[in-house]
């Protein structure tokens, strides 16, 4: 991973660790792009709090600002950092113990019933 | 921060590499352990299907290396990115006899990496997307 990679993926993780950023990118990923005000009516926040987060946000790219109706901005979700996060953490969701573990009891399962060499100190034999 | 590209795991078997090698490489085996149905088209450049039920998911997996008893290679999709990303990691087993049973290696890599078209992506100013939205529209009006 390029150092840039990590930087973006680190952006996100910033993002995300705050509850407000979380509810605000939650509402523009269920409901697509919406304004300062429109996301200020459905959270427990003033609209104020919502435009300080939403530039902070745009800054780290992970919304847009675009033109909407009546000449308000829209902010949009950018997926792009968020595939680049996901990355990370597909690899630390990567499980690879559960799997051998059952490779293990399959093979005692289905290997042959008479061991020619018993390993002594494998309290199994 | 430091993310794992690559993990490792090391397994000692109280069964002989043609056992373990059967369990890694053909559809029972794998079915036995791994996912609830497989499929396998063993041979570099075979294709191999894997699903979980409970998770309702099936990966489709590229065989790489078949070399017999030591090393089965495959390339899957990353779990959890979309359908058509086109990013794999590159997983491969390693089987060498350990007294009457086998020590297996599994490695799992390519988690860390990015390409160009994601990379752009993803740092692209935050202007240009309706800029190119609008060109899309302008692109589109005048072909009707």
């Amino acid at each position: 991973m390029p150092p840039e990679g990590e930087a973006i993926a680190e952006q996100v993780f910033t993002a995300l660790a705050d509850p407000t950023r979380r509810a605000i990118l939650g509402a523009l990923a269920a409901g697509g792009p919406a304004t300062a005000t429109d996301l200020a009516a459905g959270l427990p926040i003033t609209r104020q709090a919502i435009a300080k987060h939403l530039a902070l946000l745009a800054g780290a790219g992970l919304v847009t600002a675009e033109p909407g109706e009546r000449r308000r901005v829209r902010y949009r979700l950018r997926s792009a950092p968020m595939q680049v996060a996901q990355q990370f953490l597909a690899a630390l969701a990567r499980d690879w113990d559960s799997p051998l573990g059952a490779l293990k009891d399959h093979l005692d399962r289905v290997g042959p019933r008479a061991r020619h060499h018993p390993n002594p100190r494998d309290p199994r034999t | 921060m430091a993310f794992p590209d690559r993990i490792e795991r090391t397994v000692e078997l109280a069964h002989p590499p043609a056992e373990v090698w059967a369990a890694l490489t053909t559809a029972e085996g794998l079915a036995g352990w791994f996912g609830n149905q497989a499929a396998i088209d063993l041979r570099p450049g075979g294709a191999a299907q894997m699903t979980w039920n409970a998770e309702g998911f099936t990966a489709q997996m590229r065989i790489e290396r078949v070399e017999e008893p030591a090393v089965f290679a495959f390339t899957w999709p990353i779990y959890g990115l979309p359908e058509d990303d086109p990013r794999r990691t590159y997983v491969e087993f390693t089987l060498e006899p350990a007294g009457t049973g086998t020590r297996l290696t599994v490695t799992e890599s390519g988690f860390a990496q990015l390409p160009e078209d994601l990379y752009r992506k993803a740092y692209d100013g935050n202007s240009d997307g309706w800029a190119k939205e609008l060109g899309e529209l302008a692109a589109y009006l005048d072909a009707a």
